[in-house]
């Protein structure tokens, strides 16, 4: 199969890698998919006061779509309020990096992973 | 050679030697003639040179080549051999024998069978990969036309017990066939020895040419089968159509050669094989062999990197030409049935490839492909989650994962 050249770019030099502390109540952490499945993705949010994302860390177990799509979701909600970034949408995702439709279902886990991190903050900070 | 990928998928398919390829040109061009033309010297010498090869295919199985037919392929042979064999004896006989682990085209073979209303017993293999003998004694019935089991798996190398299998279709008085695509040329077939009543050999696995197999049917006892080609009545009424020579010529070269440096290839994969997966052991923590080491042929390895996926493995090394289990490199998202058959967790299947060596492999090449997948396996488990969490001491079966 061949991939595009932006999932290559992502897959080769891969943005934001890394982990932030999940017990810190400004991070946001959530983690969506199935090893079963073939493909985890583990996303991080700190949020700050404003409600602004002003950093992301993300860690995949998956193809190179996966790892592409999760990347650049991070470089995407970077500086993004909570709001903005809950709206991006799997499909903006997969044009984006020209996903087949075989391998759309990784844009769709990356939409996933950011609500749930915002999903986690959010609950964290009502608790 | 030096800017494409280090080839180690052998078990999908081999290069044509040159030294077969030599001996096949002739017959593209001056000697062309048609090995069915009785009038003319040149439909002689095209027969006398296809009756040659079916000596050299015969001689590496220990048959009678009067017993060897040959076909498109190891397709067209399982084709042929099960469905020849189960639509010849079905007014006595609907049963077949086949197992979990075979080639998509026995098992597609069995699936056309029972729309046809034949009954078929798929066996289990154990986790090793090697089917059980008792229940294979078990399986067959009084109704059992036929007992398919493969001689050598084609994503985990291993070796099927045919000798024993051979003893008891034998014994029960049922038909034994064996796709031995993956098998011959590379461990020791004997037809008589071991039992076997029919037989499927590939051209392009062992180092011949593509597009040319052939299909072994034993004389004594008479196996007979209904043809799925019919026409001129070529191959003894079994499968109609002109042959090739040269891909005929080719295929029996190939044996013939096979056949030659059978015991000193063998010995020198075995060492190559070691040296490969010595090196990955000594370099990484987590690395499991998907079937028996022991009962395998040498050039071929399954292993499961853990926490890092089949697909994203294999993008980060297209230096190297090797396959992988993982459903992301399927249409269908499926996991390998084959590891699946072995028990092996389907997060396992995911991280899974196949490294298969061949006579062309070299020891430089081996070293470097050690090297590459030892620094991409790094790399991505730096990247995995499941690493992390592994690292930290958390069992991952332990965690509610959203299957989707």
């Amino acid at each position: 199969m061949a991939y595009s050249t932006k999932v290559i770019d992502h897959y080769e030099n891969p943005r934001n890698v890394g982990t932030l502390d999940a017990k810190d109540t400004a991070v946001g952490t959530g983690l969506v998919g199935a090893p079963a499945c073939g493909d985890v993705m583990k996303l991080q949010i700190k949020v700050n006061d404003n409600g602004v994302i002003e950093d992301a860390k993300f860690k995949t177990f998956g193809c190179g779509s996966a790892i592409a799509s999760s990347s650049l979701v991070t470089e995407w909600i970077k500086g993004k309020t909570l709001e903005e970034a809950g709206a991006i949408k799997n499909t903006v995702i997969a044009q984006h990096l020209s996903l087949p439709p075989v391998k759309l279902h990784c844009s769709m886990l990356a939409e996933d992973a950011i609500k749930a991190a915002i999903n986690d903050y959010q609950l964290k900070k009502s608790a | 050679m030096s800017d494409r990928p280090i080839y180690l998928d052998y078990q999908a398919t081999t290069p044509c030697d040159p030294r077969v390829l030599q001996v096949m040109l002739p017959y593209f061009t001056e000697e062309f003639g048609n090995p069915h033309s009785r009038s003319h010297a040149y439909g002689w010498r095209a027969e006398e040179v296809v009756e040659e090869a079916r000596l050299k295919v015969a001689h590496l199985i220990h048959a009678d080549p009067k017993a060897v037919i040959f076909t498109s392929g190891a397709t067209e042979s399982n084709n042929l051999a099960i469905k020849g064999v189960a639509h010849f004896y079905k007014a006595q006989k609907d049963h077949i024998v086949t197992c979990a682990t075979e080639h998509k085209c026995v098992l597609d073979s069995c699936r056309h069978l029972e729309q046809e209303g034949f009954k078929v017993t798929y066996l289990p293999v154990n986790s090793q990969g090697i089917i059980d003998l008792k229940q294979l004694e078990e399986a067959i019935t009084d109704r059992t036309s036929l007992v398919s089991i493969m001689a050598v798996n084609n994503e985990i190398g291993v070796i099927q017990p045919l000798a024993e299998i051979g003893k008891i279709c034998r014994a029960k008085g049922v038909f034994f066939h064996t796709d031995a695509a993956q098998a011959v040329g590379k461990i020791p077939i004997d037809v008589d020895a071991m039992n076997i009543d029919l037989l499927s050999i590939s051209g392009h696995k062992i180092y011949g040419p593509k597009g040319v197999g052939a299909l072994y049917v034993r004389r004594k006892p008479r196996v007979r089968l209904t043809s799925l080609i019919t026409g001129g009545g070529q191959e003894r009424g079994m499968r109609s159509g002109t042959l090739s020579p040269p891909l005929c010529v080719g295929l029996g070269e190939a044996c013939a050669i096979a056949e030659a440096e059978m015991a000193s290839e063998s010995a020198r994969l075995t060492a190559l094989r070691d040296r490969f997966y010595k090196t990955i052991q000594a370099e990484l923590d987590e690395v499991y062999l998907n079937g028996d080491l022991e009962h395998r042929i040498p050039g071929n390895l399954n292993l499961s990197f853990a926490f890092v996926e089949g697909e994203g493995l294999m993008m980060g090394m297209k230096d190297l030409a090797v396959s992988s289990g993982s459903a992301c490199t399927s249409a269908s998202l499926e996991p390998s049935y084959v590891l699946k058959a072995l028990g092996v967790e389907e997060d396992m299947a995911h991280t899974s490839l196949r490294i298969g060596f061949g006579r062309f492999t070299t020891e430089a090449e081996v070293d470097t492909a050690a090297k590459k997948i030892i620094q991409e396996v790094k790399r991505l488990r730096e990247m995995s989650p499941l690493w992390d969490m592994h690292r930290d001491g958390v069992d991952i079966k332990s965690i509610q994962w959203a299957h989707h």
